[in-house]
Parts: structure tokens; C-alpha cells; sequence
């Protein structure tokens, strides 16, 4: 059976038959918001929120201090900004309309790719998938597999290829060949290495020899088991990349992802997907509401 | 990022100076220091939480000596405690049996390194003088067979798989094809799994029961955070396994996870996977780890020579 101990259940034991603040309950707080891998700055801020509600906010009852429990750990969430929810049916800006797919290694992006795809085309949407992993043992020949689920052409080239090459042949097919999407899988890659990052540059820039304004959007994949890591892959990636949303992925099952809070708060990046299985239905649009439901309600 | 402990230790134990001993007025600034940094780490909040009283108890009544600071002091103890706790007895991968091959499997969570890994340390074998076999059983991720096949060719390694799309028969002709072509060590790779997926852990129980692999590693991702816990013991219960491998070392994380495992299951870390290459793996040293997840140089060292 899943088992789904998130925040809320979690809060909800903790309030039962109390009315009062004190170190114990704070402690308690603590290791709830840290057990979920809010960090500790964010915990100690939203611990230190409580104190100070509690000394001056009159509360009578658990469902009050329940309540000023979830709105203290949401406003934090609320923070960021807002993803404009965009559906894949929506009318894009411009066409080709040129998508980067970035992240560490094995989180997810070449199986959150051929969900994509697969969603575009249902929509109505002429997609191409550019295979510029050319580093990874059988990289191309996994996309190719996720391309042919989804029914949508690929580029790609030998292993070892240039993949800012395979990019720019990409971009090239897809102007002539009049597509609407183009979503270019990467290598994976570790944020602390510089040379790698410099690539992921090269690759924007040649992107923008076919299509000016490409890359239109730069999704940073994450994987939601990931610790406190997760916050420096994003600055690190946002160094390098103009990452313009997040997709956060393996999040079936089990009530994982409170890095977001962290991740909204301090670096304002909207999440766009979640991905919640391995088959090609599995991703959804991130809907902060739900979100928060999942993790705390 | 990575403020040095022990700077802010100076700073929280500055009192203590000119005192001679240790005592629990002193120190409570500095355990809650040595808390954040476990935590900001990614250690598991019961495990730090039990590490800190650990230390506590341990500094408490030390003297301090005259030619180090008492920061400096603490530091070198809880150092020493990590040590203590991630370390003991380093035992190898066992790869003794009477019969042939000796099986080696792995597991763990999807992407974490597993099918490079098996790579790894099929390449290490080999170069030890033994002769592996890779076999796929791997039988649903796109192009987990052409993977672990271009990583065997990689290496001069046969890399054994099926068309059928079933774990635990591939796994048993494998084993039956290293026998036959003498090969002395099978290396399984399984697919990944969430601890949650009980059909999925089903299986990894059957290919444990049916295959009764020499050693089973379980691979872990070391930028993991606190659900390392709950996973490492999830898929212990389930396999009982006999050793940890943590992957992607070479990044920037600190890697709490291996404390938390450790504490948990109480299995060894036997190797670091450190990059992408065939040849990036390592042993685990307690110590070089110790330093890691608290995010600190050479002070150990300093205080080990005064
Ligand atoms: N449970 C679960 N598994 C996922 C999800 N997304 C991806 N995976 C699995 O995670 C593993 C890695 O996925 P990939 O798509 O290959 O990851 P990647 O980022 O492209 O990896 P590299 O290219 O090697 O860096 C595979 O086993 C996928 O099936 C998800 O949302 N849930
Ligand atoms: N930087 C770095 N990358 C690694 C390391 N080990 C594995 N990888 C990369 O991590 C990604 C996933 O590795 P795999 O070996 O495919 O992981 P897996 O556990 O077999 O994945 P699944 O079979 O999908 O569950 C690949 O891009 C690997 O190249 C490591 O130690 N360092
Ligand atoms: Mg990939
Ligand atoms: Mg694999």
C-alpha cells in the first residue's frame, strides 16, 4: 500500500488536543518541516513566524493553531511567483517554439521529454524531439524509443557528436519542416562542472543562429527525492541557462518535494510539470494549489 | 555556501576560552552549530538529533588544550564521532562461493546510478583478474539493455540479456550462460524502483530468493535527501543487502545520506561512484566523508598535531 505521511498528517497528530505553543511543540514543528526537506533556514523562519503569531494572535482551538500552522508554511510557497499555467493546447508565442531541457544526471529529463511530446501531440501540435545527449551510453537510443511512443519525428546524430550540432541541425529541420515544438533533450550533467555548463551556453547560442529568441523556455528537471542539493543545482543552472521553470519528477507515491518551498522562496523559479510515474501519461501540469494539498492537506 | 563549521564555532565558543574544561553551558551554542550543519547536510533529523546528544556527552569534561582552540576541539570530536559512526569494519564485496559464477546484484531508486555502476565494477573485476559477466535485468526502461551494452563494449565485458520482457528469467539464463562460458562473476542489473511500488519490490524479493546472489549493493543517489532514511529501509527489509554504493559523488553535495544510512541499517559503504566514466569509482574512506558533510578542511589534521 502507498503510504502518504505528508505535512499535513503529520501537523494535524501534532495539534491534536492542543491548545498551546511551547518548546516541545515548536521541536516538533521542526523536525516535520525538516523531515520533509524544507531546509533549515526556511524551517527556523516559518518556527520563529509561529512564535510570533502565537504570542500575539489569540487562538482557542487545535483547528486555529492548525490552521495558522498551514497558512504560515503555504505563504512561504506563495511567495514565488506564479507559474502562468499554460496548457499544451494553448496557441504558442511564436513558432518553432523551442524548448531546453536541463538538469543533473538521472533525474528525469529524456522520460519527462517523451511526456511532453506525447502532450503537444495530442493537442494538436507538430513536435520534433532533438536527441543532443550525444554522451550518455544509449541516450539517443532511449529517446528514440520515447519518440516513437509519442509519434514524433527526432534528430539525432552518432554517439560523441557535437551536441550543439545536433541542435543546431534540429532547430534547421524544424524551420523548414514547419514545427511548432522543439524540445531538445541534454546530457546530464552535474552543476559543478564548469566546462559542461559552458556547453549548455553553446548550445543556446547556436540554437539562436535558426531562431533568434530560442531557447523560449529552459525547464531545470529535479528530482523530488533530492536534499538540500537541489537549491544549488538551481542556482548553479541559473547561472549558466536563463531557466525559466522547473519540473519536478518522481513524485508518485509519496509525499516528497518540500525542497520546493525552499527552492520558491529563495530563487522565485515557477515549477511548470511534475512528473508522477515512468509511462507517458505520467506528467501534469504543477498546479500550486494541489500541490500544497498534496504536501499539506 | 558552505560557511565553515568551524568558524562559527569560533565564534559561538569564544566564551570558552580561557576556561579549562568543557561544560554543558559552554557547549550548548556550539551543538546547536553542529545541529544545522548535520542537517543542512541532508543527515536524517532523528539521526542528527542522536549524533548531537552523542557528542555532547563525548566533549563534555575534555579538556581543552592550550595550543588549539576550543572550537577547534569540538570540531575534531564530533569529526571523530562521524568517523566512529560511519566506519567500522570495511568488509569487501564477497565474492566467495563454491559454486560459479558468484552473483552480484544491485538495486535502488530509478536513476541512481545503478546500470553505470554495475559498469564499474565489472571494469574493476576485470582488471583484478576476474572474469565478469553484465546481465540485463533491467527488462522496462527504454534502452536499459543497449545502455548496459554499450557500456560493455566499453570495457570488454559480454553483457548477457533476453528479448523477453521478464527480470527474473534473464537473470537465471544469465547466470546459467556465465557458468557455461566461465565466467566467474555475474553482475545483475535490476531496474529502478520506488520503495513504495510493492509489485516492483515483489519482484526484487524473487530475483533475491531465486538468484541468492553472493552480495547484493544498493545503490543510493548521495544528493538524497531525507527520505534516504525511509528508502534505505524500505529496500533493506526487503533484501537485506550487504552494502551501500553512493553515486555522484563528484558533485557538490555533502552527502548526509551516508550517516543516515549507516545509522539506520547499519550496513558498510563499500564504493563512491565518482562521475561518469568507467574508471571514476572508488573505496569509501570515513573519514575523507566525515570532512565532507561538515563542510570543512584541514582542521582535523590541525588539531591532530597540537
Ligand atoms: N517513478 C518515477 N520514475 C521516473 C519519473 N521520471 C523519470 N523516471 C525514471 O527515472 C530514471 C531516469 O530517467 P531519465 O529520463 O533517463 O533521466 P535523465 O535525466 O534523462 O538521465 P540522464 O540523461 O542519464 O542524465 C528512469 O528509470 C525513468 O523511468 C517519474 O516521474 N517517476
Ligand atoms: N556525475 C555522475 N554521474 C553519474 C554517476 N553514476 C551514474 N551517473 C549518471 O547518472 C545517470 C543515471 O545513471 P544510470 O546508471 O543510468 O542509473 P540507473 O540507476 O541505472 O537508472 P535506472 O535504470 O533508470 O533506474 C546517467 O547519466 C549516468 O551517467 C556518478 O558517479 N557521477
Ligand atoms: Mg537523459
Ligand atoms: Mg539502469
Amino acid at each position: 500500500a502507498k503510504t502518504r505521511e505528508n505535512i499535513k498528517t503529520k501537523i494535524t497528530k501534532l495539534v491534536k488536543g492542543r491548545t498551546e505553543i511551547d518548546d516541545e511543540f515548536l521541536e516538533e514543528l521542526e523536525q516535520i518541516l525538516i523531515s520533509a526537506d524544507v531546509g533549515v533556514q526556511t524551517t527556523l523562519d516559518i518556527v520563529d513566524k509561529i512564535t510570533e503569531r502565537a504570542k500575539n494572535e489569540r487562538y482557542a482551538s487545535e483547528e486555529d493553531l492548525n490552521n495558522m500552522l498551514i497558512d504560515e508554511i503555504q505563504k512561504m510557497l506563495s511567495d514565488a511567483r506564479d507559474a502562468h499555467v499554460v496548457d499544451f493546447d494553448a496557441p504558442l508565442p511564436s513558432t518553432p517554439y523551442v524548448i531546453l531541457i536541463v538538469g543533473v544526471n538521472g533525474v528525469g529529463k529524456t522520460t519527462s521529454i517523451g511526456k511532453m511530446a506525447y502532450n503537444y501531440k495530442t493537442a494538436g501540435k507538430k513536435v520534433l524531439i532533438a536527441a543532443a545527449d550525444t554522451f550518455r551510453a544509449a541516450a539517443t537510443e532511449q529517446l528514440e524509443i520515447w519518440a516513437e511512443r509519442a509519434g514524433v519525428p527526432i534528430v539525432g546524430q552518432r554517439q560523441g557528436a557535437d551536441p550543439a550540432s545536433v541542435v543546431f541541425d534540429s532547430v534547421s529541420s524544424a524551420v523548414s519542416r514547419d514545427m511548432d515544438v522543439v524540445l531538445v533533450d541534454t546530457a546530464g550533467r552535474l552543476h559543478n562542472k564548469i566546462h559542461l555548463m559552458e556547453e549548455l551556453s553553446k548550445i543556446m547560442r547556436v540554437a539562436q543562429k535558426k531562431v533568434p529568441d530560442a531557447p523560449h523556455e529552459v525547464l531545470l528537471v529535479l528530482d523530488a527525492s533530492t536534499g538540500q542539493n537541489a537549491i544549488n543545482q538551481a542556482k548553479e543552472f541559473m547561472k549558466s541557462v536563463k531557466v525559466t521553470g522547473l519540473i519536478l519528477t518522481k513524485l508518485d507515491g509519496t509525499a516528497k518535494g518540500g525542497v520546493v518551498i525552499g527552492i520558491s522562496r529563495e530563487l522565485n523559479i515557477p515549477v511548470k510539470y511534475i512528473g508522477v510515474g515512468e509511462k507517458i501519461e505520467d506528467l501534469q501540469i504543477f498546479d500550486r494549489q494541489k500541490f500544497i494539498e498534496a504536501l499539506l492537506k | 555556501m558552505f560557511e565553515s563549521l568551524s568558524d562559527k564555532l569560533e565564534h559561538a565558543l569564544k566564551k570558552l576560552s580561557g576556561q579549562a574544561k568543557i561544560n554543558e553551558i559552554n557547549i550548548g551554542m556550539a551543538m546547536r552549530d553542529i545541529k544545522r550543519a548535520l542537517l543542512d547536510a541532508d543527515v536524517n533529523y532523528k539521526v542528527t538529533k542522536n549524533f548531537v546528544e552523542q557528542v555532547r556527552k563525548q566533549a563534555l569534561g575534555e579538556e581543552v588544550i592550550k595550543s588549539v582552540s576550543p572550537a577547534q576541539m569540538i570540531v575534531k570530536i564530533v569529526h571523530d564521532e562521524l568517523v566512529k559512526a560511519m566506519g567500522g569494519e570495511q568488509k569487501d564485496i564477497n565474492l566467495k562461493t563454491s559454486r560459479m559464477p558468484a552473483v552480484i546484484m544491485v538495486a535502488g531508486l530509478q536513476g541512481s546510478g545503478k546500470t553505470t555502476f554495475t559498469a564499474k565494477l565489472a571494469n574493476l573485476l576485470k582488471k583484478k583478474g576476474r572474469a565478469p559477466l553484465l546481465i540485463a535485468a533491467d527488462v522496462y526502461r527504454p534502452a536499459a539493455i543497449e545502455q548496459l551494452k554499450t557500456l560493455g563494449a566499453q570495457i570488454g565485458v559480454p553483457v548477457f540479456s533476453i528479448e523477453e520482457k521478464d527480470a527474473l528469467k534473464a537473470a537465471k539464463q544469465g547466470i546459467e550462460f556465465a557458468k557455461q562460458n566461465s565466467k566467474n562473476v555475474a553482475i545483475v542489473d535490476t531496474a529502478g524502483r520506488l520503495q513504495i511500488d510493492e509489485e516492483m519490490m515483489a519482484e526484487a524479493e524473487r530475483l533475491k530468493r531465486e538468484l541468492s546472489p553472493e552480495e547484493i549493493l544498493f545503490v543510493v543517489d548521495s544528493m538524497i535527501g531525507q527520505e534516504a532514511v525511509n528508502t534505505a529501509k524500505v529496500f533493506n527489509d526487503r533484501l537485506d543487502f550487504d552494502g551501500v554504493v553512493l553515486t555522484k559523488m563528484d558533485g557538490d553535495t555533502r552527502g548526509g545520506a551516508a550517516l543516515s544510512i549507516k545509522t539506520v541499517v547499519d550496513k558498510p559503504i563499500k564504493f563512491l561512484s565518482q562521475g561518469e566514466k568507467v574508471d571514476d569509482l572508488d573505496i569509501f574512506y570515513p573519514e575523507r566523508m566525515a570532512q565532507r558533510i561538515l563542510g570543512m578542511g584541514d582542521i582535523v589534521s590541525f588539531v591532530e598535531k597540537a
